[in-house]
């Protein structure tokens, strides 16, 4: 209990640290996937190509490999930037490969038939994907999509590992400082349980408020 | 998997003779764009030096290859006790949360729930700094606790996934729980959750990477030992160049084995119909969505 007490200070900037690498990773993610989904989906093929080579390197690169070449690959390019923001990157170019499955997924869970009844309707394409497809693939893609976000949370304790500042980091200063371990290691793990449990939370509610009962 | 047509979607009409035209010039713009994209990538590596000799000479050395060589054998081999190791723990802890007494099937929840909601990096660094282990067998025992827990759940919902009737007619037969199960459900089983468990060994490949971490000498440490040799021009580019084919490689041919096994198991009929997702990592949120559920 002292270790939590004592370092309250650590833990805290920890523990905002991962959150806030979460967050903007989660954003990164969230706008890189729908872009990749829409390309995938898209009737040009060059677009489905790049798209489709997007989501099979990234979902088939080890995460810490990724982090090796974003954070210290990139610097060798001349592209010098506080190491947080390479973090932020990589972990939100990694996530995106799999939300974008996620979302295309949702999109090919909505049956054919509502774009033809929609289209014979005389809706325009636009309407047809804002009004009948998209909401309707939008609901049922947020069990995964919250899954995807709490497997960010957990992965964004390879940044650590490679000195951005977050939770896991933590052990480090206050194994310094000579306290002990085994319960440095319990406040890590209630914080990594504190964040998952809130992301899965608001899912469960944004899934019982939007989820479709088919 | 593929780009599929996207007339197999709810979205588009089959395109008329304008559409198409316009697609096409869609198509030229979207290209040249990528292809300054590659242009601009290209540009950067010369423009940085990336292609000079000296850093790209290690790689000839006979010494650095077999560096190189050895790490990668130090990573299959994490990866084959891990994935061993995570399949007896998958099996020990299915059979707990599918056990008859009560309280074996709530230390195996726990169990599960605790280790699928923990990041695999916090228990291997606890494991590496808190209990002193050497870093092999740290990295093994880490990546056996979260990928045995996952392949529980897969285990679990598989088993779940055979028809009820089966279960019902083996115990009509006046078989035992443990027969019922060895000779009926699991063989089926089996078969409906091979591709899952072979998607979730592909996480167990990639996350052997975490041992660099650790200092394990893994392939990534062997790279990053050469990457940062001045006497080479700190080869980072070159190197990583080098080592990711090879690192997506191995994990995309295991990607399109548990395809390849699925897509087989679809047309069997002895499988109709049953599809096991590959479990969530860690995911506590209860129900689950399409069958399309992430491996990270």
């Amino acid at each position: 209990m002292n270790v939590l007490i004592d370092n309250f200070h650590t833990f805290a900037q920890g523990f905002l640290g991962t959150v806030e690498l979460t967050v903007y990773a989660s954003v990164l993610a969230l706008v890189l996937g729908f872009l990749m989904a829409s390309f995938r989906v898209a009737p040009v093929g060059s677009l489905r190509a790049f798209g489709t080579v997007w989501v099979t390197v990234l979902r088939n690169t080890p995460l810490t490999l990724l982090f090796f070449a974003v954070l210290l690959g990139l610097p060798r390019f001349g592209l010098v930037l506080p190491f947080k923001v390479f973090a932020v990157l990589a972990l939100g170019c990694y996530t995106s490969a799999f939300i974008c499955e996620a979302l295309r997924s949702g999109i090919n869970t909505v049956p054919k038939g509502q774009g033809e009844a929609a289209r014979s309707l005389g809706m325009t394409f636009s309407q047809t994907l804002s009004v009948v497809v998209l909401p309707q693939a939008f609901r049922s893609v947020i069990p995964p999509i919250g899954s995807t976000l709490i497997a960010l949370a957990k992965n964004s304790a390879i940044a650590g590992a490679f000195s951005v500042n977050e939770l896991l980091g933590t052990y480090k200063t206050l194994s310094e400082l000579g306290y002990n371990i085994v319960w440095t290691f319990v406040w890590i793990a209630v914080g990594y349980l504190i964040i998952t449990l809130t992301i899965s939370a608001i899912f469960n509610y944004l899934e019982q408020r939007w989820g479709v009962a088919r | 998997m593929t780009a599929t047509a996207p007339e197999s979607t709810a979205l588009y009409d089959v395109p008329g003779p304008r559409t198409r035209q316009r697609h096409r010039l869609y198509a030229a713009v979207s290209t040249a764009l990528i292809l300054a994209l590659v242009g601009w990538i290209l540009y950067l590596l010369f423009d940085t030096d990336q292609f000079t000799y000296t850093k790209w000479m290690p790689f000839e050395y006979k010494g650095i290859q077999e560096l190189l060589l050895r790490g990668l054998g130090n990573t299959l081999k994490a990866f084959a006790m891990a994935a061993v190791l995570s399949l007896a723990l998958g099996t020990v802890l299915a059979t707990g949360r599918l056990s008859d007494h009560r309280p074996v099937r709530w230390v195996s929840a726990l169990v599960v729930e605790f280790f699928r909601a923990m990041p695999v990096l916090v228990m291997i660094f606890f494991i590496f700094v808190a209990l002193k282990v050497q870093p092999l067998p740290a990295l093994v025992a880490g990546l056996t606790l979260y990928n045995g827990s996952v392949l529980a759940e897969v285990f679990r919902s598989g088993v779940n996934s055979v028809e009820r009737g089966q279960r019902e007619a083996a115990f009509a037969l006046g078989m035992r729980k443990t027969q019922v199960m060895t000779y009926v459900l699991v063989p089926q089983a089996v078969r409906a959750m091979l591709p899952a468990i072979i998607s979730q060994l592909v996480v167990a490949l990639k996350d052997t990477s975490l041992g660099y971490l650790i200092t394990y000498e893994e392939f990534l440490h062997a790279g990053k030992l050469i990457a940062s040799n001045l006497d080479y021009d700190l080869p980072f580019i070159p190197v990583v160049m080098v080592i990711s084919p090879i690192y997506i490689g191995m994990c995309m041919l295991l990607s399109w084995f548990a395809q390849w096994v699925s897509r087989r198991e679809q047309r069997s009929p002895k499988t109709e119909a049953v599809h096991v997702a590959p479990a969530e990592p860690g995911t506590l949120l209860p129900g689950g969505g399409p069958p399309t559920a992430p491996r990270l």
